[in-house]
């Protein structure tokens, strides 16, 4: 069942960028690109762990600071060949709210 | 409109004619940006899924067999629903009613057309050019052929003494003929080599057993009693046995096809810069397809052709293709040969030759106005790819002249002498020492998924795509691995993979239509993708606050992380924080409080570096402000493409060998160059006297103490690329030292590439180039630091925003939910 969180305003995310949500231990990376969607996934680069929310956003991926993996903000994975994926959850933005479900797949 | 994915209604056929290398490329590409947007089928005249042609030599001389050589085995077309007709040959293309027709009657109906029917080999129109055992080189039936022929046979011809002609011959003579080679030139590989490289060449197929008749005509090849070859006979009247003779006399575009429908031709299918013909339904690319003139015959220069192709047929519009130019190897086992551009030299060039026709090394270079323009190595071709990368980006090779000729391990590229031939590298020898790539992981992903080009290794392995002081060797790599000529890449070097602009191109855009925001960039400049990169995002955030200081804006999300937060981050996402200490002088107030911010935020480690500086490491990225308020010290900006440190000695303050105060010049630079963006790191050092206990030798912009006055050396590099800095002046006074500097700086500022290295940028352009901008020009030089001065006028220091004034303080708060 989803279990929506309210998280913060469309205007605290910096367009084509990011921010950190924390959900107990869970870190997520709440993203957002030029055409103000929004994305969200576990701040984890699937590489060497690097925090994907410090990325550079361009169109709907992120480059992960660390060793530059391009990682798909849509279901997460890396851009071939590199190859494994961050997890994704799910999130949507209402009157200008961003809403996050954290709850563990 | 994004037309590539799911696309509503019936897919649009696409047929293509000949599956060869670059058609298959092509449809790669094409599945790769729009999956799903055709439905594809393909005609192939020979019985075989799509093989790596270049290596067919080794097929032949028994190094490799057919299947080693398949690229796209039949599953590949039929897992990505491509309807293949092997075997059946194109003879009729109906362009009113759209489709295709072969010779036995199959029909196929298109909406867009590719023509990839590559050459054929061209045969001498000479009596008795039909006869049985006579062939050509060019598919695996004529490989076929000769490997029959010469367990039956002993004498063998082949006409032409060319890459394809040695090629063969020295596969035939290992399959245990005896070969002659026929050419008609005074030397062999005559668009290749010069004569004594030809010559050099020549004496080690004659030790291996070839012979060749050299400056001969072919008249007549002579039939047997059995009806077959016999003979050779030339228009001087000399005759050779020939149980087998095989033409490899050059190609000749395949553009029968195209001819008959009507299709302009001109030495190839006429095709302008997105490989459209006259037709713009119909595509030709590969060896049959004229493009600028020129129809290409090698690998790389084609896959370019079919990244443009397939990005136009993906219905993107974006890509040119530029043309390319070439660089050759031969692929004869035990035979050292290469050559790249303009290598014979003529009026206006110069040569530089090393010749030891004992040791069987011979290279020559070719310098046109201080640029390579051409060269030609046998016998010892390690640099190779390092000449040719000198020649394709026209760098300045005045400074490197002396060294040239003995390789880039002699120019300065320290770490990596001794293990740079390729082919004497065993597999687990490392390569990529940023990424821990070795030999082994290199050649099993080139053989298993088919790679050709330094950039698809790059992605693959990412061996040379970090430091890229390997780059040569995985060139070489590639070249021992997927076959000669795999080297040509296109022109000019675009930004990156957003824009075909090159950074000179940008650079100028922003500089002359007054450009003043990354979108009006990239519109402007018809960028490729909505938002570029995080390479090309970081690059035109540069170039536009350098070019417009105070009036373009600088962009944080198109920062890199470490400029964004301003402290460098570490592989567990924390942060490290490096405070200025001008000139490398503290005093005990700031040592106490770096030891109290310290303690109170937990840093874990804190280290002395080789800057003269104290790191802080293991910062918590929502500490940074509060840490920044508490030291109270200037941003050290160790995080940044910017000027980092200013290391100095005690000089005549303290030192009883100091000639000038060094510790005060230092102190001097860095304020006034405090805050200054660059397009990479900037590290400066002044030494007090010649001892040079500051290191001077390997900064950007070092300054030694004489007591005279001061030295300047410039373009040093301590990094990956050590170099020592080059002389540039010596004045007199303090105020000189920070004019002659800061107007060097500004000058890299002002032309250097988005992370090059003033070691790069002045080899790029050349010291005397330097010299004639600062030494010659007095008023452009005031002028260059007049405006450095200005851009710093306008720059605050970014911690103290940060810690002060609350500026982007989201980037250092964390959400909770």
């Amino acid at each position: 069942m989803t279990k929506w969180l309210e998280v913060c305003d469309l205007g605290d995310i910096p367009r084509l960028g990011a921010r950190v949500v924390n959900h107990g231990d869970l870190a997520i990376a709440v993203f957002r690109n030029a055409d103000d969607e929004v994305f969200a996934l576990e701040d984890r680069c699937p590489h060497k762990g690097g925090p994907l929310s410090q990325g550079i956003v361009h169109g709907k991926r992120v480059t992960c600071p660390l060793h530059g993996w391009n990682i798909e903000l849509v279901a997460g994975c890396a851009v071939p060949p590199d190859v494994g994926c961050a997890r994704e959850f799910p999130i949507k933005l209402e009157d200008g709210r961003v809403w996050l479900d954290a709850t563990m797949a | 409109m994004d037309m590539s994915t799911s696309p509503v209604g019936p897919k649009m056929k696409l047929v293509m004619v000949g599956n060869g290398m670059a058609g298959v490329r092509t449809l790669e590409e094409l599945l790769k940006h729009a999956p799903g947007l055709y439905d594809i089928t393909v005609f192939g005249a020979e019985p075989h899924p799509n093989y790596n042609r270049i290596l067919l030599s080794p097929v032949l001389a028994g190094e490799q067999t057919v299947d080693d050589i398949v690229l796209n085995p039949l599953d590949w077309y039929r897992d990505h629903a491509i309807t293949l007709h092997t075997g059946k040959k194109v003879v009729k293309i109906d362009r009113n009613a759209r489709f295709v027709e072969t010779a036995d009657g199959v029909r196929a109906g298109y909406d867009r057309l590719l023509i990839a029917t590559g050459s054929n080999p061209f045969i001498l129109p000479v009596p008795g050019a039909d006869l049985p055992g006579v062939i050509s080189f060019r598919d695996i039936a004529d490989v076929d052929a000769m490997i029959q022929a010469s367990s039956q046979y002993r004498h063998a011809v082949v006409i032409g003494g060319g890459l394809l002609g040695l090629e063969a011959a020295n596969g035939l003579m290992k399959r245990g003929m005896e070969v002659s080679v026929v050419h008609i030139a005074p030397w062999l590989m005559e668009r290749q080599l010069d004569e004594p490289a030809a010559r050099l060449l020549q004496k080690s197929l004659e030790e291996k057993g070839m012979k060749f008749l050299l400056q001969k005509q072919t008249a007549e090849l002579v039939r047997g009693e059995s009806g077959r070859v016999a003979a050779i006979k030339f228009k001087d009247g000399d005759s050779a046995p020939a149980d087998l003779v095989v033409m490899a006399v050059g190609i000749r575009p395949n553009t029968e096809l195209a001819e008959s429908a009507g299709l302009h031709c001109n030495r190839g299918i006429v095709v302008n810069d997105t490989m459209q013909t006259f037709d713009p339904r119909i595509y030709s690319i590969g060896e049959c397809a004229a493009h600028r003139g020129i129809a290409y015959g090698l690998v790389a220069p084609l896959f370019e052709q079919a990244k443009v192709c397939a990005n136009h047929l993906a219905q993107h519009g974006i890509g040119r293709y530029q043309g390319s130019i070439t660089s050759t190897k031969l692929k004869v086992t035990g035979i050292d040969l290469f050559s790249a551009g303009d290598f014979m030299g003529g009026e206006g060039t110069e040569s530089i030759l090393y010749s030891d026709p004992i040791g069987g090394v011979y290279k020559k270079l070719v310098i046109k106005d201080d640029k390579l323009v051409g060269g030609v190595m046998y016998g010892d071709t390690v640099d190779g790819a390092w000449y040719f990368s000198l020649l394709r980006d026209g760098k300045n090779v005045n400074e490197l002249r002396d060294h040239l000729m003995f390789g880039q391990d002699h120019c300065g590229n320290l770490g990596h002498s001794g293990i740079n031939k390729a082919a004497t590298m065993t597999d687990d020898m490392e390569v990529c020492g940023c990424n821990g790539v070795c030999k082994g992981d290199i050649v099993k992903a080139i053989r298993e998924k088919g790679l050709f080009t330094l950039e698809d290794v790059r992605k693959h392995t990412k061996a040379s795509s970090s430091c890229g002081s390997c780059t040569g060797l995985v060139e070489q790599i590639l070249a021992v691995t997927a076959g000669g000529d795999y080297s040509a890449t296109p022109k000019t070097k675009s930004m990156c993979g957003c824009t075909d602009h090159t950074h000179e191109d940008v650079r100028a855009a922003i500089r002359q239509n007054k450009l003043l925001t990354i979108p009006q960039v990239q519109q402007f400049m018809e960028w490729d993708t909505p938002n570029g990169c995080a390479s090309c995002r970081t690059a035109l955030n540069y170039y536009l606050i350098s070019t417009w200081p105070g009036e373009a804006e600088d962009d944080p999300q198109s920062r890199f992380i470490n400029e964004r937060a301003h402290a460098n981050i570490q592989k567990d996402g924390t942060y490290s924080v490096i405070p200025r200490m001008w000139g490398g002088n503290t005093t005990p107030s700031e040592l106490r409080r770096i030891a109290t911010v310290a303690e109170k935020y937990n840093i874990p480690t804190v280290h002395v570096t080789g800057g003269q500086r104290i790191d802080l490491l293991g910062v918590k990225k929502e500490d940074l402000p509060k840490v920044w308020a508490d030291l109270d010290m200037p941003s050290g900006h160790a995080y940044g493409k910017a000027l980092r440190t200013v290391k100095t000695c005690v000089g005549s303050e303290w030192c009883r060998f100091g000639t000038q105060d060094s510790t005060r010049m230092g102190i001097d630079l860095e304020k006034a160059f405090f805050k200054m963006w660059a397009p990479h790191k900037v590290k400066l050092a002044v030494s007090g006297c010649p001892r040079n206990c500051a290191e001077v030798a390997i900064k950007d912009v070092g300054i030694i103490g004489v007591d005279s006055g001061w030295e300047i050396y410039v373009a040093g590099n301590g990094g990956i690329k050590t170099e020592v800095a080059q002389f540039l002046i010596k004045v007199k006074t303090e105020a000189e030292v920070l004019e002659y500097s800061g107007a060097f700086l500004q000058l890299y500022r002002e032309e250097g590439r988005y992370l090059d290295r003033t070691v790069h940028y002045v080899e790029r352009v050349g010291l005397d180039y330097v010299k004639k901008k600062i030494l010659e020009d007095a008023e452009g030089r005031r002028a260059l630091y007049e405006r450095l001065l200005f851009a710093l006028s306008v720059e605050r220091d970014p911690w103290v925003e940060r810690a002060r004034e609350g500026k982007l303080a989201h980037e250092f708060e964390a959400l909770t939910v």
